[in-house]
């Protein structure tokens, strides 16, 4: 129920968040949605490339921005 | 079109190469019959320098929309963990020349700089090693090598990315040599994770083209306003300002050009592109290649930025040592080309 972007200011964490927050609002989800931007917290989830995409504590992707249609997907998976 | 690409990514490919080969063949007549609508004389400083700003930026542009397609599908191959993996347990000297490669292979953003640190110290690569990507990824970029490609051939482009990685694999070496491990934060060593590793979708074809696609419109829609710049400035002070202007300041004759081209270029952060017009123009009015290469490797391969964000896992004399091992490198290039040519 929680989605987290982790990311401490690089131009695409910011594309990733905004394109979250607009994917739960179109389609009212309703998920607690979180940006994460300390480094010792973004470590911990093993990633080496932001923006990371972590739903419900598992690492979706890091360093890209997924489609739409593959985001949606996952926080719809989430709401269950 | 863009629909058409994000549904048919892989004939959109077939179609825009043939259109590509057609625009690229075209070049020389398109800026010709340009220059004689126009109805400028051939020869007159202003129609060359017009005819030279014509040719140039579609023929950059269009090699640059080329190789960061390329480059944007083979970084689909080339994953972060992938490149860890590889470099794993590797000695030095054999690591440090394979990851001076994958560094300019694998996706790199110097905003991801510490938890790719962090992820190949973690993992077992070697500190050198591990500074050795560190060194060639932001140096040898695809933009500018194939800006020095299309503006001052292949010869200079090609020096740029062998010495670039001489530079990375040396001072790398180096580095490990040294057994400065204990100059690593010591918190770097405490992470305990046990969150799973991220496991890995393998995209499909269709995916990496898309992915290469994607990548032209991130990294050409940036840097084309500083290809206009930058061969802007080319053609507009070609003939303007005398052309042994910069001779006598970075000439080869003024041995202490090249300590203070890099002095100059550490602390000033650009990126590949906005550092090209400043290039043109040095080499044009008469800098040495030497010193010019020098200056362009210290402003993209060694950012005050990106030091300052290594300080949170490097204390302070390695961050000094990183700086001078790689200054040092830069610096060498920089008599080297000097006195070969």
């Amino acid at each position: 129920m929680k989605v987290q972007i982790l990311g401490a200011g690089c131009a695409k964490c910011k594309t990733l968040e905004q394109k979250v927050r607009q994917l739960n609002d179109v389609h009212a989800l309703n998920l607690e949605i979180e940006k994460v931007t300390d480094l010792q917290e973004i470590i911990k989830y093993r990633i080496m490339m932001t923006p990371g995409l972590v739903i419900d504590g598992v690492v979706k992707s890091a360093g890209s921005i997924p489609k739409d249609s593959q985001l949606l997907e996952w926080m719809k998976g989430s709401q269950k | 079109m863009i629909k058409f690409i994000d549904q048919h990514p892989i004939s959109a490919t077939v179609i825009l190469t043939g259109l590509w080969i057609t625009l690229y063949a075209a070049l020389q007549p398109l800026a010709d019959a340009f220059i004689s609508i126009t109805g400028l004389t051939s020869g007159e400083h202003l129609t060359e320098a017009l005819r030279f700003f014509v040719f140039e930026v579609p023929k950059v542009l269009l090699l640059l929309t080329l190789v960061v397609f390329v480059v944007g599908i083979v970084r689909t191959y080339f994953s972060p963990e992938r490149t860890r993996k590889l470099l794993g347990g590797k000695s030095l000297f054999a690591g440090n020349v394979l990851a001076s490669m994958l560094g300019i292979v694998t996706p790199f953003c110097s905003c991801s700089a510490i938890p790719l640190f962090i992820g190949f110290v973690e993992a077992g690569v070697p500190l050198g090693v591990t500074f050795s990507f560190l060194i060639a990824a932001p140096m040898i970029n695809e933009i500018a090598v194939v800006l020095l490609f299309g503006l001052f051939g292949w010869q200079t482009a090609f020096l740029y990315m062998s010495t670039g990685l001489l530079i990375a694999i040396t001072a790398g070496y180096v580095i490990g040599r040294l057994k400065v491990e204990h100059l690593v934060e010591d918190w770097v060593y405490q992470i305990h994770s046990n969150a799973a590793v991220m496991e890995e979708i393998v995209p499909s074809f269709r995916d990496r083209i898309q992915s290469g696609f994607g990548a032209v419109k991130d990294i050409v829609a940036k840097v084309w306003p500083y290809l206009l710049l930058g061969i802007g400035v080319g053609a507009g002070i070609h003939g303007y300002v005398p052309e042994n202007f910069m001779a006598g300041l970075m000439g080869k004759s003024a041995w202490w050009s090249v300590p203070a081209a890099v002095l100059i270029g550490v602390p000033l952060y650009s990126n590949a592109a906005g550092i090209i017009p400043i290039v043109h123009a040095l080499l044009e009015k008469g800098a040495s290649l030497g010193t010019t290469l020098a200056f362009m490797m210290a402003v993209i391969g060694l950012s005050l930025p990106e030091t300052i964000i290594l300080r949170k896992v490097l204390k302070m004399p390695l961050i000094f040592i990183f700086v001078g091992v790689v200054a040092g490198g830069i610096i060498f290039v920089g008599y080297f080309f000097n006195f070969v040519y």
